[in-house]
């Protein structure tokens, strides 16, 4: 009784289906490929993860109170060209603090833009981001005559270059090297998971998502959450920014302009209900990590990259179609037997 | 100490301009079962808000436990021991029955971490008070209304509630639900709670509440014992207006039927329905909610499609796969939900009315005739009585009476010869009920045939010159509404 509740729990969200096709994925990639589970392809793979993977953490907890934010490129892509534009011109020759430090300032001061129409004037999330989107960027571009930086102060250089450990293909002798920024994924990973999941604050997120007004009835201060919401959302963007930026070892501004909508895919893709409310980190970070798997793999079974987007789309498709499908007749039968039970 | 647990004292509130109350007060002794009454706009939620500390009154008191106050905060009035158990339960369907139960607690404790742990204690406290039990890892969204509704009340009790205030709670229950409510509100009661009941349903106000106060317009119009109140009394105090309940009698001579229905049947939800109607005639069908009533309009109106059986129009046979067909059979359909099937809410009066007969409406190859648009939509704001300023105000400003009127008016701008409504006054308060009944009736004795489906008895013993009874997807009875009653129909539905 007890193993078939959990496997209709288990049935009944989205997450799991993620995870099957996640698997058959790789296993698809392995069979034909045999490079797949290299040690060096998966420390490749997960440092791809840590750029989408940050940014989706802070688009996962947007989603989840009901709005989208496509602004968070332009809001990375300012605060990495303002943060390396100053220290470069102060000939800024220290660690990586400062730095985060400053990206974090700046990420939340924009952001605080965001939350203010958001939170406060109750603005749509889709349309203010729109807006500061082309906002930040044309103060990127206008205002700090943006242009690309081909070098970077030393100690962010340093921060992206430097690895944690190497793995090497014993066979082909590849290596790769564990960056360093993946700390920085874990440690917002697991700040985020303690915020949603073990705070009030979180629970504010997904109460305001699920039912604003309920939320104020019940005595959520939902302007407020929102407000911080995104000031922490435009933190752990630029971090994304500052991580990418220390990684490529130059700041290009527009690099990361576009990427929202794949982002946007993958923590759908994970099981996060597109009307705000509800979704897991987990299903988060495996709807990301199936798309940079997409986008990183399918050479290895001998796809050209010309067709990596359309495979990127119909996995978006097929993958967001097919688990709400299931998700639907998982409910359906359940409430079902409640019915069946009431009946008897 | 006062023998009142709440008064509220010459309460005045306008919006903009507009006197929602004008000096209205409200008096109610603590463990009472007091119902508030009144139609769509009188005041009634107004009222509720100045109680319960969202709305600030304009001047005016309100006493509560024996101490005054002029200015009550919602949390003010959550620490008072009042709670509002509202129309949408304001409950999460996103969340667990535990943090649902929870929150509300844990917040006014001003808790900034989450402990699972006392969660769950709070919430098994919380529904122990009324011996209700629930998985409490369930999401509230799976549950029945009635359910969530319990939900809504374990979490109104978790406060040392003094008075409960219920906005309209059996809008959308079964009748077995509502008596299983009537039993809670019963328990409370006995636990010392009073509880203000908002309602405008008549045999509700009876069952349940010992005093009641009726509003209109904003203002009080009476207030007393229930045992004093009647039928009569109670339409009069609602609406201002008296009505006499004249049983419709056809008048429209025709012969032969514009409609017959031979041994209709669909595969699980009814079968072998037979039945004829001529031109101004009105044909009640009514049966409970699983008697397949609602499959049946739906089949007539080719929403669903019917599995075997004929349909006959003006004596030959018609099929009807869409509602297309249906319509250009001349079969219009007021659906049971009007908010979500048959209206579009937040486009205009004007275009809701006019978009069943858009194609008409033209002048040289699709391209809309403002003109004639206007005078039509004019036409049946006119004849209709919809209550608006503009017609290009959005369909969900009105009342659900007058968006009623508005799903009345499509479907008459297209001329039909047969008019299906199913639950026409669902929702509907009684001045605007027995105006849509009154139109029903003149369209009858205009020559249309009109069938009405609905569970509300004196409705189609009112207002049908046949009726049909349907249980588990038969006709059980056919009966002349003139020589039956109440009673013999249920009867036959049971």
């Amino acid at each position: 009784m007890d193993l078939k509740k959990t496997v209709r729990k288990l049935t009944g969200r989205s997450e799991f289906y993620i995870l099957l096709v996640f698997i058959a994925l790789c296993l698809l990639i392995e069979v034909r490929s045999h490079q797949f589970f290299t040690p060096n392809n998966i420390v490749d793979l997960l440092s791809a993860l840590v750029v989408p993977g940050i940014f989706a953490i802070g688009e996962f907890m947007v989603i989840v109170s009901g709005g989208f934010d496509v602004s968070f490129p332009a809001l990375a892509s300012l605060t990495g060209f303002a943060v390396t534009k100053l220290l470069l011109n102060m000939d800024y020759q220290g660690g990586v603090w400062l730095p985060i430090l400053m990206t974090l300032a700046i990420g939340g001061l924009l952001g605080a833009f965001n939350g203010l129409f958001i939170g406060y004037f109750e603005l749509p999330a889709m349309i203010v981001t729109l807006g500061s989107s082309s906002v930040f960027k044309g103060f990127m571009q206008g205002t700090l005559n943006s242009k690309q930086l081909a070098t970077i102060p030393v100690g962010m250089r340093n921060f992206g270059t430097s690895a944690l450990f190497v793995a090497q293909n014993k066979q082909s002798g590849l290596t790769s090297r564990m960056p360093t920024t993946f700390i920085a994924l874990v440690v917002v990973l697991v700040l985020a998971w303690f915020l949603l999941n073990r705070t009030m604050f979180g629970r504010g997120i997904y109460a305001s998502g699920g039912n604003a007004v309920s939320a104020h009835r019940a005595g959520f201060n939902v302007k407020r959450t929102r407000f911080l919401m995104f000031v922490f959302v435009g933190m752990i963007s630029a971090l994304a920014g500052m991580c990418r930026v220390c990684m490529m070892q130059q700041m290009h501004p527009t690099n990361m302009l576009g990427m929202e909508m794949n982002i946007i895919a993958g923590v759908v893709l994970g099981g996060t209900a597109i009307v705000g409310g509800s979704g897991t980190l987990f299903g988060c970070m495996l709807g990301t990590a199936l798309i940079v798997v997409v986008e990183n793999s399918m050479i290895l079974i001998g796809i050209p990259t010309v067709w990596k987007d359309v495979f990127v789309g119909a996995l978006i498709v097929l993958g967001t179609g097919l688990s709400a499908m299931q998700v639907t007749r998982a409910q359906k039968a359940s409430l079902r037997n409640v019915r069946k039970e009431a009946a008897k | 100490m006062s023998d009142y647990l709440l008064k509220a004292v010459d309460i005045n509130k306008s919006f903009a301009g507009v006197k929602a109350l004008q000096g209205v007060s409200l008096e109610i002794k603590p463990g009472e079962i007091h119902c508030l009454a009144g139609e769509n706009g009188c005041g009634k939620s107004t009222l509720i808000k100045v109680i319960s500390g969202v709305y600030q009154p304009d001047s005016g008191y309100i006493e509560f436990d024996g101490k005054r106050y002029s200015q009550i905060t919602p949390l003010g009035a959550i620490a008072m021991g009042i709670q509002v158990i509202y129309q949408d339960f304001s409950i999460f369907p996103n969340l667990t029955v535990m943090e649902n139960l929870a929150f509300n607690t844990e917040l006014a404790a001003g808790h900034k971490l989450v402990n699972r742990k006392r969660m769950r204690k709070i919430a098994e406290e919380a529904l122990s008070k009324i011996n209700f039990d629930m998985e409490l890892d369930r999401l509230v969204g799976s549950l029945t209304v009635a359910e969530k509704q319990m939900v809504a009340i374990c979490r109104a009790l978790m406060f040392n509630a003094k008075l409960i205030i219920m906005d309209e709670p059996t809008t959308a229950l079964t009748k077995k639900e509502v008596s299983a409510l009537f039993e809670i509100i019963l328990k409370l009661k006995a636990q010392g709670i009073a509880i203000l009941f908002v309602s405008h349903k008549l045999n509700e106000v009876f069952e349940i509440s010992e005093r009641f106060t009726i509003f209109r317009s904003g203002k009080l119009i009476v207030t007393g014992d229930t045992r004093e109140l009647d039928d009569k009394k109670f339409s009069f105090y609602m609406t201002g207006r008296e009505f006499e309940n004249e049983k419709f009698k056809p008048s429209f001579e025709s012969q032969g039927n514009v409609l017959e229905v031979k041994n209709l049947s669909l595969t699980g939800a009814f079968e072998d329905i037979s039945f004829g109607l001529r031109r101004g005639e009105i044909l009640g069908i009514t049966g409970l909610l699983d008697s397949g009533r609602t499959e049946l309009a739906l089949a007539l109106f080719g929403i669903r499609q019917a599995t075997g059986g004929q349909i006959l129009k003006d004596g030959s046979a018609v099929t009807i796969k869409s509602p297309r067909d249906a319509i250009a059979c001349g079969i219009g359909f007021v659906p049971e939900d009007r908010l979500s099937e048959g209206l579009f809410l937040p486009r205009s009066i004007g275009d809701n009315i006019i978009i069943s007969e858009i194609d008409r409406l033209t002048k040289g190859p699709s391209v809309l005739d403002r003109k004639a648009c206007q005078a039509e939509i004019d036409k049946w704001v006119r004849e209709l009585a919809i209550a608006t300023p503009d017609p290009n105000n959005a369909s969900s400003t009105l009342s659900g009476g007058n968006q009623q009127r508005i799903v009345l008016a499509k479907w008459l701008a297209c001329k039909p010869d047969i008019l299906i409504l199913n639950g026409p006054t669902v929702g509907v308060d009684i001045g605007s009920k027995h105006d849509i009944h009154k139109i029903l009736q003149r369209l009858a004795d205009q020559g249309m045939a009109v069938i009405i489906i609905s569970d509300d008895l004196p409705e189609v013993l009112e207002n049908c010159s046949d009726l049909i009874v349907m249980k588990g997807g038969r006709i059980v009875a056919t009966l002349d509404p003139g020589e039956t009653d109440e009673n013999t129909v249920l009867s036959h539905m049971m």
